[in-house]
């Protein structure tokens, strides 16, 4: 099959979006003529669609977040780049009083089909405001989906869906696997993932491992080195963090009757917490050891590559957690 | 455009209308009748009704928390409203949102919105769609003075103004933001200075006088939908009522009271039709025996309809 990177399946789904769709426009700072994206995220873009729906703005996060409400109020079909997951915090009135309550406030008579885009993650030693992952803040959020993929296809296929849907969708793409260049397979025909749907990575008995976005591929790095030890992973990727597909999850626990999470968030509040508490409610009779959460601390992320590397989640840390549980 | 005399009367009973559904919300609020907060616009219905006659059927506009004057003078249901007051399941939101919230997305009015300054940047959404799509829509934003205080004013009317868009931002100043004075507020004496920061026209409207908001708006509105894009236009009005129920205002000098009462829209805008031969005492009083007798059927409608099942409160979510 065709391969692609993890930035180029993003853009194509875009283009591919755009071209079907004339009410969608993307509307962000430095996506056009210049940059065309921060990580060259929109690249080829501007040359095709133009400055009228590849709409630069200033630096006014705050302005086209509250500008992609009222155009999705009103028949459009926006996609708001706030840059990097850090800057939602610049909007998030309009994220959490505004676009994710109005449909509710009005009795269901509005549809807000609203992509926010955005840059997610650590690893890249963009220090404490360039960096977060903001999902679990952000679950206790009704009205509000959630996407953070972990591969090529995923993340064609979810981008697909979140800007078709017709609620507001926050698209978490990983900063790091973006410049990193991470590689995968992408077929050709358009294909949409269904958000809500986690899928499992690699088949196991002994641990279920559930990872999210970046995290995916240090899980699946584990998994092989633990098969060493004949300990088998069911790594599982929930893919949306809203909706959560909580029944694979709990299927895979009640299959292997041991969890741990793995999510590059500070612990307290997360969505591993979350995770943990679906278990603790729903299936904590299969369980035959702790839940263990492998996350990071409740710092805020340091710059400096030994303080990010301490900081951040890895594989020595996952396998520790897995070894005492076993 | 010149009015005809259809077309003030028109008026003149929306804003006949508008008054007799706040003082009767203000009553069946201190009935216990209504619950949550209520922001009641009684003497501000020029500014409604005087910007809204200029809008075409598919027009938009964007409210906000003090909001019951817009829906009504773009054509709302006052049984709908009245109903969501009461939390009832026939009201405008099934009972999701209350008096902050009406929206009626079939004649194009965007909502209320309770994030003061969000209808500056909402508008600029419905703007730039309408100019997507070639469409001709203007939208009319309103907000307070208090509004023009925050991030959200600067951020949407700078966006607004280097895409051109075919909005026109109304600030209802009636020089409070709930007890705040806009004169403590800001150092400026006109609040459509502001507009000199934005590149984009500013004028300012001190009075209460429906023609000449109908006139002046009239005019920004023209300019918007030729494409020239948007104007910042204050009026100045005075607020009968409290901030919200229950607000006892005691900022407010008896003496301001007094002078801005004289000065009332409603008494203001019948005198001059009385003087210009189109409407009699008489006339009058049977318009406003009629608007509080419509009021009273909305009234009925609301304590007649049902409470939402309370299973509902898990619906409308997600589309």
């Amino acid at each position: 099959m065709r391969i692609l990177t993890y930035r180029e399946a993003i853009i194509e789904a875009l283009k591919e979006e755009m071209e079907r769709d004339p009410s969608i426009f993307i509307m962000g700072e430095d996506i056009g003529e210049h940059w065309q994206g921060s990580v060259k995220e929109f690249e080829g873009l501007w040359p095709k669609f133009g400055s009228e729906r590849i709409r630069e703005t200033p630096i006014s996060e705050t302005a086209f977040l509250g500008c992609a409400i009222g155009a999705a109020m009103t028949g459009m079909r926006p996609i708001a780049n706030v840059m990097f997951a850090s800057f939602l915090g610049v909007p998030m009135d309009e994220i959490f009083s505004q676009v994710t309550k109005m449909r509710y406030m009005f009795g269901g008579k509005t549809k807000m089909p609203v992509t926010v885009m955005c840059l997610s993650g650590g690893g890249m030693n963009a220090a404490a405001q360039h960096s977060v992952c903001l999902e679990g803040m952000l679950m206790s959020v009704p009205g509000l989906k959630m996407v953070s993929p972990s591969t090529p296809y995923d993340a064609k296929g979810l981008l697909k869906s979140a800007i078709r849907d017709d609620n507001p969708v926050i698209f978490f793409q990983n900063l790091f696997l973006t410049i990193s260049g991470f590689k995968g397979e992408v077929p050709e025909n358009d294909y949409t993932i269904p958000l809500g749907e986690a899928v499992i990575r690699n088949e196991g008995d002994d641990v279920t491992v559930v990872a999210i976005g970046n995290m995916v591929h240090t899980a699946l790095s584990a998994a092989g080195k633990l098969k060493q030890e004949s300990i088998s992973l069911e790594v599982v990727d929930p893919r949306c963090m809203a909706p959560l597909d909580e029944k694979t999850i709990i299927e895979s626990v009640k299959k292997t009757g041991k969890i741990v999470i793995l999510d590059e968030e500070p612990k307290m509040g997360s969505v591993a917490s979350e995770i943990a508490a679906i278990i603790a409610e729903q299936a904590i009779e299969y369980l035959d050891a702790p839940v263990k959460r492998v996350c990071a601390p409740n710092t805020p992320i340091p710059f400096s590559p030994p303080l990010e590397k301490y900081w951040l989640p890895d594989e020595n840390k996952l396998i520790e957690a897995i070894h005492s549980i076993i | 455009m010149k009015l005809n005399k259809e077309q003030l009367l028109d008026m003149f009973n929306k804003m006949v209308l508008i008054r007799q559904f706040e003082t009767r919300v203000k009553k069946s609020f201190a009935d216990g009748d209504i619950p949550g907060f209520i922001h009641l616009s009684a003497g501000q219905e020029a500014i409604a009704v005087g910007c809204i006659t200029n809008l075409r059927e598919d027009d938009y506009i964007v409210s906000h928390h003090r909001g019951h004057g817009h829906l009504i003078a773009k054509g709302g249901n006052i049984n709908f409203m009245m109903a969501e007051l009461y939390g009832k399941k026939t009201g405008y939101c099934k009972g999701k949102g209350g008096s902050m919230h009406l929206a009626d997305m079939d004649i194009n009015m965007l909502g209320a919105h309770g994030i003061v300054g969000s209808t500056v940047t909402i508008s600029t959404g419905a703007g730039l769609s309408a100019k997507l799509r070639k469409s001709g829509q203007v939208t009319l934003c309103f907000l307070g003075d208090g509004a023009s205080n925050t991030g959200r004013f600067h951020e949407g009317i700078n966006l607004a103004a280097i895409w051109d868009l075919p909005i026109v931002i109304i600030i209802e100043n009636n020089f409070y933001a709930e007890a705040t004075s806009i004169f403590y507020s800001t150092r400026l004496k006109k609040l459509s200075d502001r507009a000199i920061a934005y590149g984009i026209p500013g004028e300012t409207i001190d009075s209460n006088d429906v023609l000449e908001i109908y006139e002046k708006v009239g005019k920004a509105i023209d300019r918007a939908r030729k494409g020239k894009g948007p104007s910042l236009i204050e009026i100045q009005t005075y607020r009968h009522f409290g901030h919200e129920e229950g607000d006892m205002e005691t900022y407010k000098k008896k003496s301001e009271i007094e002078a801005w009462l004289k000065k009332e829209p409603i008494e203001l805008f019948k005198r001059r039709l009385i003087n210009d031969g189109i409407l009699t005492e008489k006339e009058a009083e049977r318009i406003n025996q009629k608007m509080k007798n419509e009021v009273e059927e909305a009234v009925q409608f609301a304590k007649e309809s049902p409470y939402p099942e309370p299973e509902e409160t898990l619906e409308d979510v997600y589309a």
